[in-house]
């Protein structure tokens, strides 16, 4: 953790998650739906001392609306992120771990999802669950359709690396001192990827907002619900580049944006945090005031 | 004037709490034609000092003083154009371990080629290869094979090919023989000797079997801890030893050779 604040990329990084975190929690706990979705203001007033972020074409409070939606936005993404990275580890890490027939047949699956083309499926998939039941609504859906259509890339990545580590040597000695495959695989194999569990997590969450955004702007999602996917998709609707009502979509957008960024930042972060060579070549830039080079440096003598 | 003259060389490694000195103010030099020895243990900084002379040694590495002249030229203070010049042509290194320093998905031909495109601008021709391959005692039908179809020494006499191929002046030998028998390693030292006989390069031979380097070198260069210990001829070396590390390492010999003599003994 004190890596992780010491690293100037992670720090930002974080602020910014967190930001966005406390904004979605205090959004949903002192506002309600009514507040968001019913009409309390003038027809696309621009902001004012009444309504800070401006109303919509149908009088609704857009800073209402920012606040309110983004705790689905945001906390479904971090549940698609660690649901997608879920499958990815159960079926790349299996694969590569035991090989053989099993990875054959788990590759295959792998392979058949990677060929489903994604866009088209998740419109098809949210259009049918939309329609479908009333107990999986809207962002839910949205979130199982990206589950289910953004597993299998980073299953792919987890596969290759599990396959080298399971031919190594210590893999080997853990096996000849009586380890079991699950003892291997928790004790052994995982902690040697948690870099990559950890940015495949943050890449996956990233992923979620963009679709969970895109979805719902082209309109697969709930209209009804107030979501910043929603909010952007009414913004379009009204026509709000022709009426320059541009603070209809800009909160959402700007929040939607810097989430993402946040979300990368850390990603690198993590990135350097956990690939000590990379850190070296930041701490080598600050104490020499040198760039690393493929030609060895050469420093004055400081002593 | 010396081929190589290195002069207070220092070498620092950045690392998280602060800077490791690797060598420690060492100075050395080579003469034409000269084979000398580098010792020392395990960390003692001698691929550090052939990496830094050759200046191909990475971040987090880097060269905090000193100077080394080449035919009484700076390297330190060459350009990285200067430097792709000198490197390969007048100064070649071999690795300790062949099979990463070749790539495994070309050619034996393919290799000497890729090299002779960048450093020659032209390919070589058949009987140009033949002739280099003879320098190691390779036949030439090796060369349409790939690295992992060759055995260790066969793939270490390929990189010392490689190295030779332009006639560079000096040689440089990161432990070229420590991950092979004894053996192989005899006859890649042989054809060592024989070829600086007949090519007439320097030679700095690193390595920590000292035994080879007293029968094979003109001077041995002992280091501990980034110091030169010791820079004796192996006669001076072997019988006067100044270091009390030089002595420790050549007590550690006498001991194997006891051992030596012990088994035989209980032989007879």
């Amino acid at each position: 953790m004190n890596a992780l604040w010491a690293n100037r990329k992670a720090r930002v990084g974080l602020i910014l998650v967190g930001s966005m975190l406390t904004m979605a929690i205090f959004g949903w706990c002192t506002l309600s739906a009514a507040d968001a979705s019913n009409t309390v203001g003038p027809i696309l007033g621009p902001p004012n001392s009444d309504f800070w972020f401006g109303t919509t074409m149908e009088g609704k409070d857009v800073w209402a609306q920012t606040w309110y939606g983004a705790a689905p936005t945001i906390f479904l993404s971090i549940c698609i992120g660690l649901g997608v990275t879920l499958l990815s580890v159960l079926f790349g890490v299996t694969a590569g771990f035991y090989g053989g027939r099993v990875d054959r047949a788990l590759n295959v699956i792998i392979n058949i999802f990677l060929l489903i083309p994604g866009l088209p499926l998740m419109i098809v998939l949210a259009a049918l669950i939309q329609q479908g039941t009333s107990v999986i609504s809207g962002p839910v859906a949205i979130a199982l359709v990206l589950i289910f259509t953004g597993w299998p890339w980073g299953a792919r990545v987890l596969r290759s690396q599990a396959m080298t580590l399971a031919q190594r040597p210590f893999i080997e000695a853990a096996r000849l001192s009586g380890d079991g495959p699950f003892t291997i695989i928790f004790f052994h194999l995982l902690p040697n990827m948690a870099s990559l569990l950890g940015t495949s997590i943050i890449g996956a969450t990233t992923y979620a907002v963009g679709a969970q955004v895109g979805l719902e702007f082209l309109g697969f999602g709930d209209p009804g619900a107030v979501t910043w996917g929603t909010n952007l998709y009414w913004a379009t609707q009204n026509q709000a580049l022709l009426t320059g009502a541009w603070w209809t979509f800009l909160p959402t957008g700007l929040g939607i944006a810097l989430f993402g960024f946040g979300l990368v930042l850390m990603s690198f972060a993590l990135d350097e945090i956990t690939n000590p060579s990379l850190a070296m070549r930041r701490v080598f830039r600050q104490r020499t005031q040198r760039t690393p080079d493929l030609d060895t440096v050469v420093m004055e003598s400081q002593r | 004037m010396s081929l190589l003259d290195v002069r207070s060389l220092t070498v620092e490694y950045c690392g998280a709490l602060g800077n490791r000195v690797a060598v420690d103010g060492m100075s050395f030099q080579i003469g034409k034609g000269e084979f000398i020895g580098l010792a020392g243990e395990s960390g003692s900084g001698k691929s550090t000092v052939a990496k830094a002379v050759m200046r191909i040694l990475q971040t987090p590495g880097f060269i905090s003083g000193g100077e080394v002249y080449f035919e009484g030229v700076d390297i330190l203070k060459m350009s990285s154009e200067e430097l792709r010049e000198l490197r390969w042509r007048d100064m070649a290194m071999v690795f300790q371990s062949a099979l990463d320093s070749l790539n495994p998905v070309l050619s034996i031909r393919s290799q000497f080629q890729d090299m002779a495109q960048a450093k020659l601008g032209r390919p070589m021709t058949d009987s140009e290869l033949v002739e280099v391959l003879d320098f190691v005692q390779l036949e030439p039908r090796l060369l349409d094979s790939y690295p992992h179809q060759l055995s260790g020494g066969m793939r270490q006499r390929v990189g010392i090919a490689l190295a030779l191929s332009l006639k560079p002046k000096l040689l440089i030998l990161d432990e070229p023989t420590t991950a092979l028998d004894v053996v192989v390693q005899r006859h890649i030292l042989r054809g060592l000797i024989r070829l600086r006989k007949q090519l007439g390069f320097a030679v700095l031979f690193i390595t920590h079997d000292l035994p080879v380097l007293l029968a094979m070198s003109d001077r041995v260069i002992v280091m501990k801890d980034g110091q030169v210990c010791d820079d004796l001829s192996p006669a001076e070396l072997r019988h006067h030893p100044t270091h009390p590390y030089t002595r420790t390492l050549l007590d550690s010999m006498a001991l194997l050779v006891a051992d030596d003599s012990r088994t035989s003994g209980r032989g007879d």
